[in-house]
């Protein structure tokens, strides 16, 4: 760390332009790369469904919009990326697991429907609060962005809700969906900021037809042990010949 | 689980075609299906979808008498022709 | 054979085309749902081996690339099943008798995947051999199958192209991941000999005098090779089958022959990778069961 350049501009490593952010007030490109790394964790995890979800035409949608999500990040990233004098590829993959900054939400493993089709909804809610503001953004490139995520969203949040309306529509299906939703509420809470979740808990409760337990947020920062192992993985290939063209 | 049949338009302007069919509880999911399976690469303008009771599947009623008066084969004017231009020829010829 | 199967089978072979509805010969309805159900399986089985590597790829353009490849197979998988279920048998049914064995799934899915080389390999040489039976069952004589076919023919052909992609890639990169190609492609080239199936002549292939097939399994063998060799010599690497040559006179490639009993133990579920998928399978399937007791429960 002797070497550490604290100026974003000339720092060489992306890591190290991305700590010479930290400590500062909250500015875009740390919103961003929040955005993003959700966008991407989420994706990575949406796409583990394929080949396994309950019905063949489910499988097609899910990886659709498992897809959609990691096309978000490389958006995102490309974003943070000019900024930062990187690329996205090495904002996606080289940076250390510490450096992340997904919400603890989409970096749980849950490869059982009631959680997905909970998260993707928790999630999906939480996100049209986030772009709302975004697309408000001064910055006209961020905002720009921010409205084609949303644009696409729109079918995230259809698909969500038809999901909700048809586990709800069972007794079965409807108290997984609960179980589901609770366990996961006090995550949920930890991607907006303090501000947007009193709205956040009414959008929610209006969807799912039953009240929200008091919960303590598990605020971003605090990563789940999932998170390592994933990015281990996620990296192998691409560790075994740093530098390298794919 | 209904199935639903799905037909797609390639380009504005060309007509709707039979493509398949998707399996689902209802109908909205049907239509993130349909649109997921026919559309996800951009090359549907329009889709459609119909539930395949609502389909009515008709079989052609042979004929059983002469209808060529209907058809374009069931008309040969060559001889009708050929007389009226023999006509045409004498009566320049007088 | 009766007048009315005589009839239906001059039909076929003169290039007639059968509809869901149509009389068919039960010994022709019962070749098709076997021929297309194995299909379906083997898109459904063919997932396995590449989903591992959809999480471990080394950039987001292959990532997405990769994620979409497999969601096409799944889609194909979709068109498939929607044909044998048209014919009558319910895709649960058809689950049951490939997690039971009963019904088979092609060779090269009951095989591990080892690298990133594996999976260019695979999405060019695997995809290819497949989209080759594919063309040929565009003549099937049974038209909801082969009007399926022309968007499956369509779209495996992106995958052709992004495993080339990922080959070349890796074959103008690094010196280590060069052998990955190498390296999967000794893997990978016995099974792809097999994949066609063993050379019965085609008046002999009962899937052929019913016109379901409408291409000798050597032909579409020597089209592979035609195709494919040249391509892979073309970048330097090397075929695993020091018998491997054209006969320029001729036109017809010749090598080692394929081992057919290895063929056929693979493909009754003795592969190397054979039982571990199967597993995985049933095991996701009852991940999944209650979703489709309670979406069908309330949908009744």
């Amino acid at each position: 760390m002797s070497d550490f350049d604290a100026n974003p501009r000339t720092a060489r490593s992306a890591p190290d332009r991305l700590l010479a952010f930290l400590g500062k007030p909250r500015k875009a490109i740390e919103l961003l790369l929040e955005l993003a790394d959700d966008e991407l964790i989420l994706g990575w995890r949406d796409s583990e469904w394929t080949g396994i979800a309950p019905t063949i035409e489910e499988d097609v949608a899910f990886s659709s919009i498992a897809q959609n999500e990691i096309g978000h990040a490389r958006a995102l990233y490309e974003l943070a990326a000019a900024e930062l004098g990187t690329t996205a590829d090495e904002l996606a993959f080289d940076r250390r697991p510490e450096e992340y900054r997904c919400a603890p939400l989409v970096q749980l493993r849950r490869l059982e429907w009631a959680r997905t089709i909970a998260r993707h909804f928790l999630y999906e809610t939480a996100d049209a609060l986030r772009l709302e503001a975004l697309k408000a953004s001064d910055d006209a490139e961020l905002a720009g962005v921010a409205a084609k995520i949303d644009r696409e969203e729109a079918y995230h949040r259809m698909h969500a809700e038809l999901w909700v309306e048809r586990l709800r529509a069972s007794e079965d299906g409807a108290a997984r969906l609960r179980e589901a939703v609770e366990e996961l509420w006090p995550y949920a809470l930890g991607v907006l900021d303090a501000g947007q979740r009193p709205e956040y808990a009414r959008r929610v409760e209006a969807a799912v037809g039953f009240s929200l337990p008091d919960a303590e947020p598990v605020e971003r920062g605090r990563h789940e042990p999932e998170l390592a192992e994933l990015l281990e993985e996620m990296t192998m290939v691409r560790r075994s010949a740093p530098g390298a063209q794919w | 689980m209904g199935v639903w049949e799905v037909f797609r338009q390639d380009r504005k302007g060309q007509p709707f075609e039979h493509a398949g069919s998707v399996v689902a509880p209802d109908a909205g999911l049907a239509e993130v299906y349909a649109r997921e399976l026919y559309s996800r690469r951009q090359e549907s303008d329009a889709l459609w979808l119909v539930a395949r009771e609502a389909i009515r599947a008709l079989e052609p009623v042979p004929a059983e008498f002469d209808l060529s008066y209907r058809r374009v084969d069931g008309y040969s004017l060559r001889l009708r022709l050929r007389e009226a231009r023999a006509a045409l020829g004498k009566a320049e010829s007088r | 054979m009766d007048a009315r199967t005589q009839e239906f089978l001059e039909h076929v072979q003169s290039g007639g085309q059968v509809e869901t509805a149509d009389w068919m010969p039960d010994e022709y309805r019962a070749r098709l749902i076997k021929f297309i159900e194995m299909h379906a399986g083997s898109e459904l089985m063919g997932v396995l081996p590449e989903r591992d590597w959809i999480l471990r790829a080394p950039t987001l353009q292959r990532k997405l690339a990769l994620t979409a490849k497999i969601q096409d197979e799944v889609g194909h998988a979709q068109l498939i099943y929607r044909v044998v279920e048209d014919l009558g048998k319910p895709r649960e049914a058809c689950l049951d008798d490939l997690l039971s064995g009963k019904a088979k799934f092609h060779n090269v899915f009951h095989y591990p995947t080892k690298s990133w080389g594996d999976v260019g390999v695979i999405a060019w040489l695997v995809d290819a051999a497949a989209i080759i039976s594919q063309k040929a069952l565009l003549k099937c004589s049974y038209a909801p199958y082969a009007r399926i076919m022309k968007k499956v023919c369509w779209e495996e052909s992106f995958h052709v192209l992004h495993g080339r992609d990922v080959v070349l890639a890796l074959v103008n990169g690094t010196p280590a991941q060069r052998e990955l190609v190498q390296e999967a492609l000794n893997r990978w080239w016995p099974p792809l000999m097999q994949f066609h199936g063993n050379p019965i002549p085609a008046e002999e292939d009962p899937s052929y005098i019913w016109r379901i097939k409408s291409q000798a399994n050597e032909d579409a063998r020597q089209q592979f090779l035609d195709g494919y060799v040249p391509q892979i010599w073309e970048l330097g690497l090397t075929v695993p089958d020091p018998k491997l040559r054209h006969d320029e006179a001729t036109g017809v490639w010749h090598y080692s022959e394929p081992d057919w009993e290895e063929l056929r133990a693979v493909v009754t579920g003795h592969g190397p990778a054979s039982a571990e998928r199967i597993a995985f399978r049933a095991l996701s399937r009852e991940n999944v069961a209650w979703v489709r007791k309670v979406v069908l429960a309330e949908a009744a």
